[in-house]
């Protein structure tokens, strides 16, 4: 691999992130901030939700906006660079493998999407506290499931983004990032399904499902989550199956 | 000397599914498990070339002939189904980066970086390529000179006019200073003014011993700029030589195209026996091609020939010893068709 060359595309993503910096803000944070203030604020406020909803649904939150800023991140430059003006040609020509352009790709919406869930706490803190129980008892491990969640977001955004035309687009949110959301226990712990056990198993296919459930036990472990281990190991299998179809679909796309 | 490009028997087949809607409502429902043949496309039918450095080479063919596929091939954009591609000396798919490195590509469609102005779209391609911060810096402002677009510099190129693309295109391709500069139909839609000024800064850059492969189906452009040519179609190569020699090799030189109410095997007989006639080739009922080494001269004796045999000369088309009419020889197509 060739340092010098992937961290100038590096370079290039981060340049032009920085160009589009106020809209990239709004497209990343708008959202979080509305469900936080609604859901947590108005929704606990006027007495709908109990206080601690506040504490649960955080994690979810959390989750939520690191995959939709990773997936985004990544596949949405992807389609459009692979269209018909082929931008992407030059960094497919710069001396590197180019399964190292797809990692610098994945990198990037990574560190994209660790900075849009990390950003979700001092927001939350600010708009829902009193009544937001954080206890995060060991760093590391929360630090693991970030790191985890974030390139399972990136990673899927490599492999949706190669595997979805420009038309497609509105379809793959609809199709597969919204349900994903919802029966992603993002707005609901995965113990609450108990009462639908058919459901309960099935929402255990979904990705985002380990990634909330990782979430709340690292960052909200008073209420009932998923096991550690079982979080830890199913996110990893996640993060690699979609790297290794997204870096699979990429070269099919980027050679003919 | 080790060979700038050289190609062994390069072949590419496309393989392209069927159109989707085929299998849908059609008539009678499909057999299970039988899988329909996909279609095959023989872009490249055993192509090889061997470019010696320092040269200006032109691959000269209609579109489809396989120009932009070979290219590809020899870019790492397109994978050869068979054969081996070597530029400078190393296998282009065994080993890509250390090929990459060595050559710059222009594209048939410029494929710029919208989201860069052009200034930013040289120096990362320049980041891309290892060169220091100041050595971007030098040579995008000298190549921007160069091209014109000084003062565009510091815009997105997403406003540039195509001509504009192109020429950016171009002058990215040269920003690494590759040994080996590869340009797909480079003056396709440009003004002659600018083609002129294309022109030039190729030869000025092939003076530096680097070594220039270009595709056109423009014969003046393959004429002017060309030091050898490789005339290809259908996935074939079907000469090659230095556009001097390719010339001298059309039988004659001179093509007339000539026409007649309808022609017999006498009249092509007669034909044949004109002095200076070297070929004679029908097509159809009244279109005859005289290969001959003089041209409006002959014109008298056809008509002579033809009126002895109570047949009438109806249309006459004269072409002086040109590429077109190697072209014209060897498919019997004329390359603009």
């Amino acid at each position: 691999m060739n340092g010098k060359a992937f961290l100038a595309l590096l370079a290039r993503d981060a340049h032009v992130a920085r160009r589009n910096l106020v809209p990239l803000m709004f497209q990343t944070f708008l959202q979080p901030l509305l469900f936080v203030f609604i859901f947590g604020r108005v929704m606990v406020g006027s007495g709908y939700m109990p206080e601690k909803y506040k504490s649960l649904l955080l994690p979810g939150i959390m989750a939520i906006s690191m995959v939709f800023t990773g997936v985004w991140a990544v596949a949405m430059p992807l389609i459009g660079e692979f269209q018909f003006t082929r931008e992407i040609e030059d960094r497919l020509l710069a001396p590197i493998d180019i399964s190292w352009v797809a990692i610098e790709k994945v990198v990037f919406g990574l560190i994209q999407a660790c900075i849009a869930g990390l950003v979700v706490i001092p927001l939350a803190w600010l708009i829902l506290r009193p009544g937001l129980e954080l206890h995060v008892a060991n760093p590391l491990i929360f630090a693991c499931i970030t790191l985890l969640v974030a390139s399972f977001s990136a990673c899927g955004g490599l492999a949706l983004g190669c595997s979805v035309d420009q038309q497609h687009i509105g379809l793959m949110f609809s199709m597969v990032l919204t349900p994903m959301i919802f029966f992603g226990c993002t707005y609901y712990p995965w113990s609450a399904l108990s009462n639908f056990p058919i459901l309960q198993k099935i929402v255990l296919i979904n990705p985002l499902a380990y990634a909330s459930e990782g979430l709340r036990a690292s960052l909200v472990p008073q209420f009932p989550h998923l096991s550690l281990a079982l979080i830890l190991a199913a996110l990893a299998a996640f993060d690699l199956f979609f790297l290794v179809v997204g870096l699979k679909r990429f070269q099919k796309k980027a050679v003919s | 000397m080790e060979a700038a490009i050289r190609t062994s028997d390069l072949r590419k087949v496309y393989t392209s599914a069927p159109p989707a809607a085929a299998g849908r409502g059609g008539a009678g429902p499909r057999a299970k498990g039988k899988k329909e043949p996909k279609p095959q496309i023989v872009a490249l039918d055993g192509i090889n070339l061997d470019v010696a450095p320092g040269q200006i080479f032109g691959l000269l063919g209609p579109n489809g002939a396989g120009k932009s596929t070979t290219v590809g091939v020899l870019t790492t954009r397109v994978r050869p189904t068979s054969g081996t591609a070597w530029v400078s000396g190393y296998d282009v798919w065994r080993d890509q980066t250390a090929a990459k490195r060595h050559i710059g590509v222009v594209a048939q469609r410029p494929n710029l970086d919208f989201s860069l102005t052009a200034r930013e779209i040289l120096q990362f391609h320049g980041a891309y390529f290892g060169l220091s911060a100041r050595e971007r810096s030098e040579r995008a402002t000298a190549l921007l000179e160069r091209f014109k677009l000084t003062d565009r510099a510091d815009q997105l190129v997403r406003g540039f006019s195509g001509g504009m693309m192109q020429r950016m295109s171009i002058a990215r391709a040269m920003m690494h200073d590759p040994q080996v500069l590869f340009l797909d139909e480079p003056s396709a839609g440009l003004d002659p003014q600018t083609r002129l000024l294309l022109w030039e800064i190729i030869r000025e850059y092939n003076e530096k011993d680097r070594t220039v492969l270009i595709t056109t189906h423009n014969m003046e452009e393959a004429d002017a700029l060309c030091q050898r040519l490789a005339i290809i179609d259908h996935g074939h190569i079907i000469a090659e030589g230095t556009p001097t020699e390719l010339k001298a090799s059309i039988p004659g030189g001179f093509l007339l195209r000539l026409r007649f109410g309808k022609h017999s095997a006498s009249l092509l007989e007669r034909l044949g026996t004109l002095t200076g006639v070297t070929e004679v080739r029908h097509s159809g009922d009244s279109a005859v091609d005289l290969y001959a080494g003089r041209g409006g001269s002959l014109i008298p004796e056809i008509v002579n020939a033809a009126a002895a045999l109570g047949m009438e000369l109806t249309d006459v088309h004269i072409l002086e010893p040109s590429l077109e009419n190697l072209f014209l020889h060897h498919t019997g197509r004329s390359l603009r068709e």
